[in-house]
């Protein structure tokens, strides 16, 4: 199982460093990024593109392992603490955080990818920037679109793009709803509701 | 333009101060030679005059070759100027730093949003937690900075953890609390799972190795030998003075060191004499010269595992840097004066023809370290267990020897093989907890006995005086976080 998930998170940064050669990444701006220029595809798409495939195995992830290993009741399960435990696979929050870090380690992918949500039960989850606690925002006030800005870290401008992660799977509400890390002030989540954003940041 | 030496030279014969001259210079030239060479000489005592300060315990022993971390050629990279010494920490302590699940590995603080933390505290960096040659700043582990640097990322850590509350930032990592690497014993599910254990365990014993199973190479389970079957140069048996000559101090005769090697598991197992004393056949077929000593190599041709793990400790980390074997004389712990020069390689330990692995799991080591912790190693309960076991009053495991807490025995791909890096369990010694005490003690009662310097130097002759409150901290945590998610449940 867990050589399996490796080799469909390398497939995933294998389908990424395709991409990114075809990206052209000059110095834009927000509109800027949005537009098309010759021969080349902007941030955004290029954001909108790894977003797709990178949802696309998660996605899959958790409905058809994580939520199909629960309803067999099968011995194996999705366990926060899966690497001292047997019988144990990761989070589909897990799995999607080391294909990050898996991408992170690769200096040919030029962008990074990362969870966040305004109710992060790991705190390395909550947002970290100005511009990211406004997507969070933007993202809880207007459900269905996506969140363009760009940002500047140290001496870096970076475009960033934020989209809504939804509760796609029962195993996600599910578990999230019931996990001891949640606090006082955390939505009860049910199907489709937004329970933070996938942030996709490419260095300009 | 060319100088012309020989007006110089006479003009200094002729002035009255030419005597001083000549031999201000000569002094001049004499030191400018001393260190010029110190700096263009292999690594040696000539390199003494380029140490810039003390070197840490860690490092001390390939101090003199300078090229071990300032090299830039050494990088797999190739040269790079700027992270030499990263490129030099990474080489020898990335795999131990992986194997460690390391907690605050550098890439976790690549994402850009650290920008500004990293412009306070680089954490991608290994040298601003650790320089060398600053003895004056360095605590233990190799530290080089104030003990309180977790609060520039955690300041806010009472907020997710009350019990955390009004605790001292330079108490972070001491024994039973957090390490900055290492915390595979120390991480709260781990200590929740291990609560309420007593102090003694009661299936208290040590997992068996699966030797063969851990072996590497081509010669594993092949026809056993006998004597008649060694294949040593006809002229061996017949030479007594080359036997003795040849011949530990445990095995005196040409005929012993046979009756030794007949019994053990290299005859068991179709290792002959020419595997270790020869080298490999050459180009043409020919077999290698006979050799009375055998290589480290050698060994490593089977025990491939053990020999690695063997040069990345203080035992062998001068042959993995190229240097000559580590004696003795060299170390900074207590030795006893008699081995001063005994070299440390496979055959120190597991000496003669027997590889006697009871001998080289306490004599071997008694032979040489004379610190306090070595010393009262005789009079501990734990010592009372080994002897039991070698005289067949305790069950097989029962035993605690050196080897059993310093050579830990680790589950692998092939089953239970010996990690030969003793010190890789002290980095910190909280890994000896989940990697050796637990089989006997419970987790509380191992990293109390771990934290208490006192404890340790008796050779935990002495109990804990103090209980460490992590296990208990996170049991509380793990109970309160249960009754928060039941209260849930019951409301919906």
């Amino acid at each position: 199982m867990k050589l399996n998930l490796q080799q469909r998170l390398a497939a995933t940064a294998a389908t990424v460093c395709l991409l990114l050669p075809l990206a052209t990444l000059p110095g834009c701006s927000e509109s800027e990024a949005s537009s098309t220029p010759v021969g080349g595809i902007t941030p955004q798409q290029f954001a909108d593109g790894v977003h797709a495939v990178m949802m696309a195995d998660r996605t899959v992830y958790a409905k058809h392992v994580v939520t199909n290993l629960n309803k067999q009741d099968a011995p194996v399960k999705a366990f926060e603490y899966w690497e001292d435990t047997e019988n144990s696979i990761p989070l589909p929050a897990q799995m999607f955080r080391m294909g990050a870090e898996l991408v992170d380690e690769n200096p040919e992918a030029g962008f990074t990818y990362a969870l966040r949500s305004k109710w992060p039960l790991n705190e390395q989850h909550q947002a970290k920037t100005e511009l990211e606690q406004t997507a969070l925002d933007f993202l809880s006030e207007n459900p269905g679109e996506n969140f363009y800005g760009e940002e500047k870290l140290g001496d870096q401008k970076y475009f960033v793009a934020v989209y809504p992660d939804r509760a796609v799977a029962e195993a996600c509400w599910s578990c999230h709803n019931d996990h001891p890390n949640r606090g006082d002030d955390y939505p009860e989540f049910a199907k489709d509701d937004v329970m933070g954003g996938v942030l996709v940041r490419i260095p300009l | 333009m060319m100088i012309q030496l020989k007006p110089i030279w006479n003009a200094l014969r002729e002035s009255p101060n030419g005597p001083k001259w000549l031999t201000w210079a000569a002094i001049n030239l004499s030191i400018a030679a001393y260190f010029g060479y110190g700096l263009v000489a292999p690594a040696s005592s000539h390199k003494t005059a380029w140490l810039p300060g003390e070197t840490t315990h860690g490092h001390y022993q390939i101090e003199l070759d300078c090229n071990a971390c300032h090299d830039p050629g050494r990088s797999t990279e190739g040269p790079s100027g700027a992270d030499v010494m990263q490129d030099a920490c990474i080489r020898c302590h990335g795999a131990q730093l992986d194997l460690a699940k390391d907690t605050h590995p550098a890439n976790k603080f690549r994402d850009p949003t650290n920008a500004e933390r990293l412009k306070i505290l680089d954490a991608q960096n290994c040298l601003t937690c650790h320089q060398e040659h600053v003895p004056e700043q360095t605590l233990s582990m190799g530290l080089t900075m104030p003990a309180d640097y977790c609060w520039h990322c955690h300041q806010e850590v009472a907020d997710s953890r009350p019990s955390h509350r009004g605790m001292a930032y330079d108490s972070c990592a001491t024994a039973g609390c957090h390490n900055y690497h290492d915390n595979r014993a120390l991480y709260e599910k781990y200590l929740d799972d291990h609560h309420g254990q007593s102090d003694h365990l009661e299936l208290a014993a040590l997992p068996q190795r699966s030797t063969l199973e851990s072996l590497s190479g081509a010669f594993r389970a092949q026809q056993s030998l006998t004597i008649d079957d060694a294949d040593h140069p006809s002229s061996w048996t017949t030479d007594p003075g080359f036997s003795e000559n040849s011949a530990s101090e445990d095995s005196l005769s040409g005929d012993s060191l046979l009756d030794d090697w007949a019994t053990t598991a290299h005859a068991s197992a179709g290792v002959n004499c020419s595997h270790c004393h020869r080298g490999d056949k050459d180009s043409a077929g020919d077999d290698a010269p006979w050799s009375e000593q055998v290589a480290i190599e050698r060994c490593q041709q089977c025990h491939e595992r053990q020999v690695e793990s063997f040069k990345t400790g203080k035992h062998g980390m001068r042959l993995a840097a190229g240097l000559s074997p580590m004696t003795p004389d060299l170390a900074r712990l207590p030795m006893h004066a008699g081995q001063a020069h005994a070299e440390l390689d496979c055959s120190a330990c597991h000496s003669g023809h027997r590889f006697d692995t009871q001998f080289a799991a306490t004599d071997a080591c008694l032979r040489c370290h004379a610190d306090d912790h070595s010393l009262a190693y005789g009079d501990s309960s734990h010592a009372a267990l080994w002897r039991d076991e070698l005289a067949g009053n305790g069950p097989l495991g029962s035993g605690v020897s050196c080897a059993t807490c310093h050579l830990p025995r680790l589950e692998g791909d092939s089953g239970i093989w010996v990690n030969h890096d003793q010190n890789a369990s002290l980095r910190p010694n909280e890994t000896m907890a989940r990697q050796v005490c637990t089989h006997c003690h419970g987790l509380e009662y191992s990293l109390s006995a771990l934290a208490d310097p006192q404890t340790v130097a008796s050779c935990f002759g002495d109990p804990p005086a103090e209980r460490i409150k992590s296990v208990q901290m996170a049991h509380e945590w793990f109970e309160q976080q249960e009754a928060k998610r039941a209260a849930r449940r019951d409301n919906r």
